[in-house]
């Protein structure tokens, strides 16, 4: 791999991390994060929809007439968004009844308009699908962790099945339905950027 | 052409519209079976947790249908059925609601559950910010509630959303909607404000208009009814 392609795939993991370092996509980060499954299944499909628009606006970038680039952008976009959702009916019907609505919202999901016009206009199509990878993965990353915590934490669960033994919650044990709400998304998105600040110094705010 | 050039603007966007609509007719086209198969499941599903009947991991949801649902019907307001090609699942519930109480489609799904024999019927409503819809199990005599399932499309989580949950809807079990042989529904009430009237369940905190709005739904949805439920209670003595 190139140092160019490495670049592309690995900054947006950690050092350039949508949504703990330029805090992009946070509305979703709060509503799907109450379980592991639906946080799953909504990184998996921003990793498709914004590897795929990457690559398409970088493939055609040259054809687009200034004028009307960003409603370029947004047809793309809405038109992957849209079979998202319509293949996510046909096969996993539960899911896409859960996400509903962000799955619709990934349109307005800040992350893609951001690489769409950041990146993909200005470079080519292989080193866009490794940037539309990575921040989509960067995305996910912290959807999943925020997903585990408030999962664990809120309903004792881990993907639907029971971690915290029954003997805990005999003895007192409570799950903390705070969890399960939308400020404690944010609480712990706060705590991941905390322990993340502290251990790349460069990225603190003098 | 000049890329900046106005006609070739507007002949890149219509070329654009005309292609992403035809790649996504293709792909409805393509899915919607699979789509309506789906819906039709969840339906189903729906139904049964009505009259508290879980699938285990191993059984297809229409198998289970198949086998618990023995019949269903459509009743108009007098109780008597109507046999006007209406089919009681394909009958489309958000639309009767709306029509006045004589003129309504009133699907029934009768159940043969381990319990005996249930009679499940649908209602819908609207919450705070969208449509709220359920099923409602009687026992065979039509006099008392059995279980009750609601769901929403998008009340707020943890407020109005809570009437998804089996704690709330567990509270159904047992209570009645006849108070005296006359027909009262069922009051969603505060604590502290419970009528004497009639039988009320528990309103969720914090979720007043969606538990007003179920209240609603079970007087408008139930109300035409009466005559049915009359005639199970005769059929039982």
């Amino acid at each position: 791999m190139s140092k160019a392609s490495k670049i592309a795939f690995l900054n947006p993991l950690s050092k350039e991390n949508p949504v703990i370092v330029q805090v992009l996509g946070i509305c979703s980060a709060l509503a799907v994060t109450t379980k592991l499954e639906p946080a799953f299944v909504m990184t998996l499909s921003v990793v498709a929809v914004l590897a795929l628009s990457n690559v398409i606006i970088s493939l055609i970038r040259k054809t687009i007439p200034t004028s009307i680039r960003i409603i370029v952008q947004l047809v793309v976009v809405a038109a992957l968004v849209v079979m998202v959702d319509q293949v996510l009916k046909a096969y996993n019907y539960e899911v896409s009844k859960q996400l509903s609505v962000f799955i619709g919202l990934i349109i307005t999901n800040c992350i893609l308009m951001g690489r769409l016009e950041a990146f993909a206009l200005n470079n080519g199509p292989w080193l866009s699908f490794l940037d539309g990878v990575g921040n989509g993965l960067g995305y996910g990353m912290i959807l999943v962790i925020v997903a585990f915590f408030r999962e664990l934490l809120g309903s004792g669960t881990l993907f639907g099945y029971q971690v915290v033994p029954d003997s805990w919650y005999e003895m007192g044990y409570m799950n903390n339905g705070m969890m399960i709400l939308p400020p404690m998304a944010l609480i712990t998105v706060a705590c991941i950027i905390w322990v993340h600040r502290s251990r790349n110094k460069e990225l603190q705010e003098k | 052409m000049k890329k900046q050039s106005n006609s070739y603007t507007l002949i890149y966007s219509i070329g654009l519209v005309f292609l992403v609509g035809v790649l996504l007719s293709i792909v409805y086209q393509a899915l919607k079976p699979m789509q309506d198969q789906n819906i039709a499941d969840d339906k189903k599903k729906q139904i049964l947790s009505a009259a508290l009947v879980v699938p285990t991991a191993d059984e297809s949801i229409s198998e289970l249908y198949d086998k618990t649902i023995v019949d269903a019907y459509v009743v108009n307001s007098s109780g008597e059925k109507v046999s006007a090609n209406a089919d009681a699942f394909d009958v489309d519930v958000a639309a009767e609601v709306k029509k006045p109480a004589d003129e309504r489609l009133l699907p029934v799904f009768v159940a043969n559950t381990d319990e005996g024999v249930k009679y499940i019927l649908p209602i819908y409503g609207a919450g705070l910010w969208g449509p709220i819809w359920g099923y409602v199990s009687f026992n065979a005599d039509g006099q008392t509630i059995y279980g009750a399932y609601f769901a929403h499309q998008g009340e707020t989580p943890g407020l109005g959303a809570e009437i998804e949950t089996p704690t709330f809807q567990s509270q159904f079990s047992g209570k009645s909607l006849f108070r005296d042989d006359e027909f009262r529904s069922l009051a969603v009430s505060k604590v502290g404000q419970e009528p004497t009237d009639r039988d009320y369940v528990h309103a969720i905190s914090g979720g007043t208009i969606t538990s007003q709005g179920v209240g609603a739904m079970f007087e408008n949805s139930l109300a035409p009814y009466e005559s049915f439920f009359k005639q199970l209670k005769l059929n039982a003595k």
